[in-house]
Order: structure tokens, then sequence, then C-alpha cells
């Protein structure tokens, strides 16, 4: 496919990991933002080519990962109700709350369906006018302006019967938290290309000043993660910290001003609890008090709910790029994508799945090794 | 989650609602895509797009300019490259 394909080539490949080598005098430790991109690595073996000077940890940025036990225990109370057609991305179909999960409860009759877009709810939502359809609105900034659209047009519509149980949140509040750590190992990070897509990057700027790391906007091919990774192994060797975009056939530094337009009419920010990492101030999206007929979370009482974790799991530690999967006792033992007992197992880009899918927990890495 | 990919735009149209769709080629597969947000494209451009929504046109300059870079890399680097150093392992997708 045009713009996939030129951007998966072994030979450039190799030119950019040497050039990485010739530049790279000390160890240093980047961090990839996104999940999608830790799952590009991981598939393409890229950490392995790198010099061992270079090492990616693998950061917070899956938000089906991040998402909270709460949360998802409350999407399970929703779902059980017999008035109720629960919508879904397919990827959080499998995440366990404390007793169960979506697939679970729809094999118990529970009508939960998978939709490829939240706009496809609306359809839903008017075919069905007897029912309350609820889109389970899931994501980082790059989907908030698909999820304002369905609670914008729903609105306008007049279509009552929906409504979205928010749990967004938001890159820049998440990287200020992993500097801000005691634990910190962070030096840059290749940044969120297809959220500043939407937002731009301007926000990151103070962000590089206040804490002086580079932040590199990177793509999600493996030419952009390399190319991403040579840039900000530049800047570090050179002592600087700039915000910078690798990823310019895509993203500019305002954003989409159309997108951010609707998403700041539909959502306010909020704190946000992730899972694994603990509550963030200001780090996700709640809907304004004007669209609280589609407030899933108002419509619908959801008594108190108690969550437990797992002990021996060190998803907190992974996604802020602490430790790696293999410093876990449980992964690829007592937790695997079948039974998860955290965070960076639940979905396939979280860090512990991604190792695991691209068998990891079979080998020894010099990465592991080392940790 | 933030998946996103390029796809071609085949047509422009409108729903019955007023607002602006699409249907984009991606790699053979055709599907709809809501264009509200990318008001400037038109047929024949190529859009990114993430469940469902056309989030930014890609601009074929800024591609082209970013690959030419890339391919363009001194070759010095290599060169200079101690002997010692093996080759990095290619990049064989292991099956899953």
């Amino acid at each position: 496919m045009k713009f996939l394909d030129e951007y998966r080539s072994e030979p450039l490949a190799k030119k950019i990991v040497a050039e990485i080598r010739h530049i790279v005098t000390r160890p240093w430790v980047l961090m990839e933002v996104c999940g999608g991109q830790t799952h590009t690595i991981v598939k393409y073996g890229i950490d392995r080519m790198l010099p061992p000077e270079v090492e990616l940890v693998h950061g917070p940025g899956c938000p089906v990962c991040v998402t909270s036990l709460e949360m998802i225990d409350k999407a399970h109370a929703i779902a059980r109700r017999p008035e109720v057609i629960f919508c879904s991305f397919g990827d959080m179909l499998r995440v366990p709350g404390s007793e169960s999960d979506l697939l679970v409860l729809k094999s118990h009759g529970a009508d939960v369906r998978v939709v490829y877009s939240p706009i496809d709810c609306l359809k839903i939502a008017r075919a069905n006018p007897s029912r309350k359809v609820v889109f389970f609105a899931i994501g980082f900034e790059t989907t908030a302006p698909a999820n304002a659209m369905a609670v914008w047009q729903a609105a306008r519509q007049g279509i009552r019967n929906f409504s979205v149980l928010v749990s967004h949140v938001l890159v820049p509040p998440a990287m200020a938290a992993i500097l801000q750590s005691p634990l910190n190992r962070v030096q840059a990070f290749l940044g969120p290309g297809h959220v500043c897509t939407v937002m731009g990057y301007r926000e990151y700027e103070p962000l590089a000043e206040r804490f002086r790391v580079p932040i590199i906007i990177t793509g999600f091919e493996p030419l952009d993660i390399l190319h991403g990774t040579l840039m900000t192994i530049r800047q570090l060797e050179n002592g600087t910290h700039e915000v910078e975009n690798q990823y310019p056939r895509v993203v500019q530094r305002e954003g989409n001003a159309v997108a951010q337009e609707l998403v700041n009419k539909v959502f306010e920010v909020c704190d946000r609890k992730w899972r694994g990492v603990g509550s963030i101030p200001a780090s996700g999206y709640s809907l304004r008090e004007q669209f609280r007929a589609h407030d899933a979370e108002h419509i619908f009482e959801v008594g108190a709910i108690n969550t437990a974790e797992s002990e021996i799991c060190i998803s907190g530690l992974v996604l802020r790029g602490v430790k790696k999967p293999h410093d876990c006792p449980a992964f690829g033992k007592q937790c695997t994508p079948e039974n998860p007992l955290g965070a960076t197992m639940v979905s396939a880009e979280g860090a512990c799945a991604a190792y695991y899918a691209y068998g990891r927990h079979l080998q020894t890495t010099l990465a592991g090794a080392a940790a | 989650m933030c998946l996103a990919i390029p796809g071609k735009l085949l047509e422009i149209t409108e729903d019955a609602h007023g607002v602006r769709m699409g249907r984009a080629n991606f790699g053979g597969i055709v599907k709809q895509v809501c264009l509200e947000y990318t008001p400037e494209v038109v047929k024949g451009d190529y859009v990114l797009v993430h469940v469902g929504f056309a989030l930014s046109k890609v601009d074929e300059e800024e591609a082209a300019r970013t690959y030419k870079l890339l391919e363009e890399m001194d070759q010095l680097g290599e060169l200079d490259a101690p002997d010692a150093e093996p080759d990095p392992p290619s990049w064989k997708v292991p099956s899953q």
C-alpha cells in the first residue's frame, strides 16, 4: 500500500541503523509513547537492530491498557442491563474486569456489539428506538474527534437513546508524570504521531523545555521509528532538547483545527485514573455539562465498585518505562494474553502482550539480561 | 488503538443528515469515511483514517521529501563503523 510499504524497506533501515551507530557515543534511554509504536518495534525487532547504547523503553500509550478497572467494571454493569445495546471497539472485548469480560457477558446473553466507528452506533440507535445504545468511548486524542462527532451528531439529530461511557486519556500529562517520577530513566521521547495529527505538537514544546528532553514526533512504520530514533540520538549527543517532527506527511505543528474545535465543544479536561499508574491530574476528557443527556455515567446508576489488582503484576512499572516485561516473574507464566494479570497484557498494543506475541517470553534478550 | 492508515479518496458525498462522507480505498478494501474534519480534501487525495474518520490529508510532497532524506543518508556512517560490529539482524517477522 502506498505510504506504508516504502517505509518498511530493510536496506534503508540498515542504513539508518549504521548512521545511529556512527554517531552514538554513550548510553541513552528513549521512550516510545504509543502502543502502536511498541508493536512495530517488537514485531520488526527494531530494538535488537539498534546498537547496545540505545535502549528503547515502552510507554503508556495504549488506551485499552490504561483504562481503569473501575471503568471496565462500570462498562460491564451497564452492558448487563437488558435494555442496553453495548457497543465497543473490538480491542476492549477481552479485557477482564473484576469478574468477567464483555465476550463472556455476550455469551451469557448481553447485547454486546463490536463497531468499527463510533458513528455506526447512531445507525444502531436509530434502528432500535426502544433500546439504549451505549458506546464505550475510550482512546487518546487521536480518537477524541470521532467520539466527539458521534455525541455531537446524536445531539443535533435528536437521537436520545445514544450515550457514551467516556474514558478518554491525554498524552502530555502522562509524559510529565513519567518525567517527574523519582524512578524515571527516560531521557527522550519518540512522540505520538497520530495524537499529534489531531493536536499538533505545540503543547509538547513546554514539556521539552521544562524537563530538557528532546521529543521527536514519530510515525508508526519501521523506517519512521528508526528515523525518529536517529533524530533523537542526534539531539541527545548534541545536548539539545527541541520538539522535532519526523512525521510531516501527516502532522503539522498546529494539528487539525477543525477537529480540535469540536473536541473542545463536546469534551472538557478532567482528572483521570490510569490503570497501573494511578490518578493523573488533568489527564483525561469528560463530556461537558450540556451533553449530560448522552453521558452513560449520568444515565445509568452504577453502584460502588471495589476492584483489586494482581499483587505480583508490575505493569505500572512497565508502563512508566522502569521495567521490561521479562522483569516480571509472572510474564508468560501465570500472565498471558489469554489470562492477563494487568494493564500491559490486556491489549495487543501493551508491551507485555507485544513481547508475548513475538515469542520474547521464550528468549533471553540483551535488554532483559541488562535490566 | 491509535492505528490510522492512508487511503485514497474515491468519492465525496453527503449523508441524509448533511454529514460530509466519502469512500476511500485501502489497498483494495473500500470503506466509508467521515470527512467532516478534512474540508480541504478532494477526490484522489490520500487521507489518514482512524476509526472511520479522516484526520488529515497525506502530504505527498512531505512524504517524498522524508523518503529521499532517508535514501540519501550519508553512506560514510556505514563505512566508518568498526569492522567488529556485526550486521544488524534482519527483520524477518517471526510468526505469531
